[in-house]
């Protein structure tokens, strides 16, 4: 019996999960990338004559619960109208029994491919502050995204920056993450259970308490986002004082350590950006007199040199 | 603080320095000091309460510097024009310090107080 290579293999497979769509509405065009959850393509949708993402669930069958999780997924974006979280434009069951859902097609690349080309701390904390307000806006909905790393982040061809992947996302005050009556999902989930990538999650996500992870969760993920940020440029930004305690604040071990969620880190942020003092930090007198003359910096120089050519023109008029 | 309310303001503080500073670079003008201040800040006010009102419905700090060093410039000629006692002009005295205030109050009101809200 002849063995297939591999990709051989690899193309059956993609071949036969290549999802059966109304053909009197979407064209599937292209596989975009793969995950855990799902497959991704790019799609036309006929009817709108537009191009599409198209998100397509893994499991064969339900009792895989990535159908349940999909559908979640879809339930929770379509909740979240944000200019930075991917619109949900339908959603639906293939003639297999699995899950889709299309989305807005984005151009653009990752932060992890983006972040050569960012330079210097005002445009880090430009990117990371839009992903922050993002994250705020779903804490607000009552939801907490619990994976957010670089790879979850897109930044399109115009510099929109979009926060991705909500499958692993927790709507507070309801059933624990995904399918609660489905058994086999319901154990993805359950106390003991890792959410996250390491290096991004909390401590309390490493541990497997997904039952009470809270915003403060994504706080830790957003500081360890903007320590990886600062570190991860072609040329490394050496930031002061001020903006590593907003990192250490939000890289706090104990939740009630850090900021309670993204719209207080986002609070922060912002103040550092004015050059106003931060919660973060407690600042001693010389150090606050020394960002007021860093702030006002250039207005100071000019007035002094205003006095420095008054005086020189009081000495040669009387010499 | 509006930004036509920081110009006026600041307008008025370095105006009125712009005019004490006589005592020192022409002494001889001493008599007429209180005036000269006076005048001086007078000059500052609407001097900085121009450029402010001009910081306000324009955000450029490029051309809020010019237009604050020419605004300032024109007020200080029409003070050196005015001759002394002994006929002669403080040009040089009057009109590069008047230009810089002028400079200064441009970048400030660029830089500083409250924009202009526009609705539409």
């Amino acid at each position: 019996m002849t063995r297939l290579p591999d990709d051989a293999v690899s193309r059956l497979r993609e071949a036969a999960a290549w999802p059966e769509l109304p053909p009197e509405r979407y064209e599937l065009r292209a596989l975009i990338g793969r995950g855990g959850m799902g497959a991704v393509y790019s799609a036309f949708d006929r009817r709108l004559d537009r191009e599409v993402a198209l998100k397509v669930s893994n499991g064969a069958t339900p009792a895989s619960g990535l159908d349940e999780r999909l559908r979640r997924e879809a339930s929770v974006l379509a909740r979240l109208e944000h200019p930075g979280i991917v619109p949900v434009h339908d959603a639906g069951e293939l003639a297999d029994g699995r899950w889709f859902y299309v989305m807005k097609l984005v151009h653009g690349r990752t932060l992890t491919d983006h972040v050569p080309t960012l330079s210097g701390e005002a445009a880090i904390l430009g990117v990371f502050e839009r992903i922050a307000q993002t994250v705020a806006f779903a804490h607000d909905a009552g939801v907490v995204h619990r994976d957010l790393k670089p790879s979850n982040v897109m930044v399109g061809r115009f510099g929109e920056v979009l926060v991705l992947d909500w499958g692993v996302a927790k709507v507070l005050g309801s059933a624990p993450v995904m399918s609660s009556h489905d058994p086999s999902s319901a154990q993805d989930t359950a106390a003991g259970t890792r959410i996250g990538t390491p290096g991004f999650m909390a401590p309390e996500q490493e541990r497997g308490d997904t039952l009470t992870a809270t915003p403060a969760a994504d706080v830790y993920s957003l500081g360890a986002l903007l320590s990886w940020l600062l570190t991860h440029v072609t040329v490394p930004v050496q930031p002061g004082r001020r903006l590593r305690a907003i990192v250490a604040k939000c890289l706090q071990p104990a939740p009630a350590d850090r900021y309670p969620d993204a719209a207080a880190l986002v609070s922060d942020i912002g103040r550092y950006r004015a050059g106003q003092s931060v919660e973060a930090h407690k600042e001693s007198l010389f150090e606050r007199a020394w960002r007021w003359l860093e702030k006002y910096r250039t207005f100071i120089l000019l007035i002094l040199a205003y006095l420095v050519m008054r005086a020189a023109f009081a000495y040669f008029s009387r010499s | 603080m509006s930004k036509p309310l920081l110009g006026l303001l600041l307008g008025a503080v370095l105006g009125a320095i712009d005019g004490l500073s006589a005592m020192f670079s022409a002494p001889e003008t001493a008599p007429q000091i209180m005036g000269i201040v006076i005048g001086s800040t007078f000059k500052g006010i609407i001097v900085g309460a121009l450029i402010g009102w001009y910081a306000w419905r324009v955000n450029s700090l490029a051309k809020g510097m010019v237009v604050g060093l020419v605004v300032a410039a024109f007020f200080a000629f029409l003070i050196a024009v005015m001759p002394n006692e002994q006929g002669g002009h403080y040009w040089l005295e009057i009109m590069i310090p008047g230009s810089i205030v002028g400079l200064i109050v441009g970048y400030a009101t660029q830089k500083f107080g409250k924009a202009r809200v526009v609705t539409t």
